[in-house]
């Protein structure tokens, strides 16, 4: 836990997706989260086919896919917001637990970034990102504000630290929030659709942030339809269509060549507009 | 004319003057403590209405549909009559000081189903999202609750709260029930005195405007207060 240090400036250098010269735990490599043939059921829909996902440590996996295929889902099943009918889903070797203290403590240590931000409104921006470190990590109020302050310089929030959220625009609220994640010192950060709420000029804001964390060998799932943050920083691309992984590969060979026509077909309409 | 002006004979009201702010005394004491547990109870209450232990919520719509559906007399004569006079369950060996806290507990306990089912609707305002958040930083079902969920789920239902609150203090005049003594027993009683007989208008109006003066501030301040601690999404 001590040895994934955040502190502002810490991307200087670091070669794109060279996870061990970052500062988050990328010791160990190997998987950090397994899924193994998932299964979910809303009612009649099967949202989740036997899905099958290894994310190993400082990797970045892009999720990309039509609306409605599961994306959110399966995102949300990493951290057991969505609880599974069937398979397992390990993280850090471990596989989740139930409802209770030993879940809380697995979600602390994946974060977790929403498309609607959610930061706490009645709460201020540094005691949104102080919150489930003094909460949760039992640690000293001094020690959390300072540590949030460096993770609010980071993002770049700093002088809004005693605004609330409603007063930040949406780009602003979204690196809060994913400085509030970071503050936890996760080993994984899920993304889901983190730029899609967000008007275009703030769109680039948030994935800066967001490739600096991949360049510093933080390991995340991210669900999002931004092709370039993909080439950029992700290792692997993952397209799910109807519930399933339909085709897994590369950024680039998955964008210049990709296999399936459900592929083929989301490509072209995503490339259109 | 005459007889008009008899209506309005503030004498015997000035006569019985102490009694009278004794009474309103003893309403204000039986007010604060069931205020402040009602509040409590309340917030346990939707607690369980929301927790994901079906015990608990069984528990919480059963205790709210019940008391909220039965007089409050009801609710008091059981207190003071079955469960202190005839079950023995005393606070103390003094009647004053034990039906005072039968009162505070019954009004309390009844107030305590409205005040739930209005937090109950705040928690319905707090986007899902805020749950989830919370969740996801690991924080506890208690913990976001406590930290998240509630706050605003507090700031979200000040006004109605503040409903519920004058509509427990005007509740007190029933808590002669209980045989405690506030001011609608001590204006009773004064009712029934002979020499009160041209008072009863005056003692009305004398009544009346003492809950005002309580409940109209009230009113106004949970109104400001609600304003103050809005939450803007
Ligand atoms: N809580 C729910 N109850 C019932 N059905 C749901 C629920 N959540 C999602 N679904 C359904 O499950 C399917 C997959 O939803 P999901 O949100 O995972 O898709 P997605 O790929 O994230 O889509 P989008 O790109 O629109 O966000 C959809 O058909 C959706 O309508
Ligand atoms: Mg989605």
């Amino acid at each position: 836990m001590t040895d994934n240090e955040v502190g502002s400036g810490a991307a200087e250098g670091a070669a794109p997706q060279d996870a061990s010269d970052g500062p988050f735990d990328a010791t160990g490599a190997g998987p950090l989260v397994v899924v193994e043939n998932v299964n979910k059921h809303f009612g009649d829909l099967h949202v989740l086919r036997d899905i099958d996902l290894t994310v190993n440590r400082g990797e970045v996996v892009v999720v990309i896919g039509p609306s409605g295929s599961g994306k959110s889902t399966l995102c949300r099943s990493i951290n057991r917001l969505e609880p599974i009918d069937s398979g397992t889903i390990l993280v850090d070797g471990k596989p989740l637990p139930q409802e209770g203290k030993d879940l809380a403590r697995l979600r602390s240590d994946v974060g977790m970034v929403f498309q609607s931000f959610n930061l706490f409104s009645h709460k201020t921006i540094l005691e949104n990102v102080t919150l489930g470190p003094v909460k949760v990590r039992k640690q000293g109020k001094a020690e959390a504000v300072k540590n949030a302050m460096a993770l609010l310089e980071r993002v770049g929030i700093a002088d809004q630290a005693s605004k609330y959220p409603a007063q930040l625009s949406g780009g602003q609220q979204q690196r809060v929030a994913i400085a509030r994640s970071l503050a936890m010192k996760p080993k994984v950060m899920l993304f889901d659709e983190p730029t899609s709420a967000l008007d275009p000029e703030m769109i680039n804001e948030v994935l800066d942030v967001m490739t600096d964390l991949a360049r510093d060998g933080m390991t995340m799932i991210v669900v999002t339809h931004e092709m370039g943050f993909a080439r950029k920083a992700a290792k692997k691309v993952v397209f799910m269509a109807d519930g399933q992984i339909v085709e897994s590969n590369t950024p680039e060979e998955f964008f210049t060549n990709p296999r399936s026509d459900r592929a083929k077909d989301f490509l072209s309409k995503i490339l259109t507009h | 004319m005459e007889q008009l002006l008899d209506l309005f004979d503030f004498g015997p009201f000035f006569d019985n003057f102490d009694a009278i702010l004794q009474g309103f005394w003893a309403m204000l004491r039986l007010a604060a403590a069931a205020g402040v547990l009602s509040l409590v109870i309340g917030t346990v209450l939707a607690g369980f209405r929301v927790a994901p232990i079906p015990v608990l919520r069984w528990f919480g719509s059963g205790y709210v549909n019940i008391v909220r559906n039965t007089p409050l007399t009801l609710v008091l004569l059981m207190c003071s009559l079955g469960l202190n006079d005839t079950l023995g369950l005393a606070f103390s060996g003094e009647p004053s000081t034990t039906y005072y806290w039968w009162a505070v507990l019954g009004l309390s306990g009844y107030t305590g189903a409205f005040v739930c089912e209005a937090l109950r609707s705040g928690i319905n305002t707090v986007p899902l999202g805020q749950a989830e958040a919370a969740r996801s930083i690991g924080l506890t079902f208690t913990q976001s609750l406590r930290l998240i969920i509630l706050p605003q789920a507090f700031r979200a239902v000040v006004a109605p709260l503040g409903s519920v609150l004058i509509a427990m203090i005007k509740n007190t005049t029933v808590a002669s029930a209980a045989s405690y003594g506030e001011i609608a027993a001590v204006s009773k009683g004064l009712l029934d005195l002979p020499s009160f007989a041209s008072g009863a208008v005056p003692l009305f109006i004398g009544v009346a405007i003492g809950f005002m003066i309580l409940t109209l501030p009230t009113g106004f301040f949970f109104g400001w207060l609600a304003k103050r601690t809005a939450v803007a999404r």
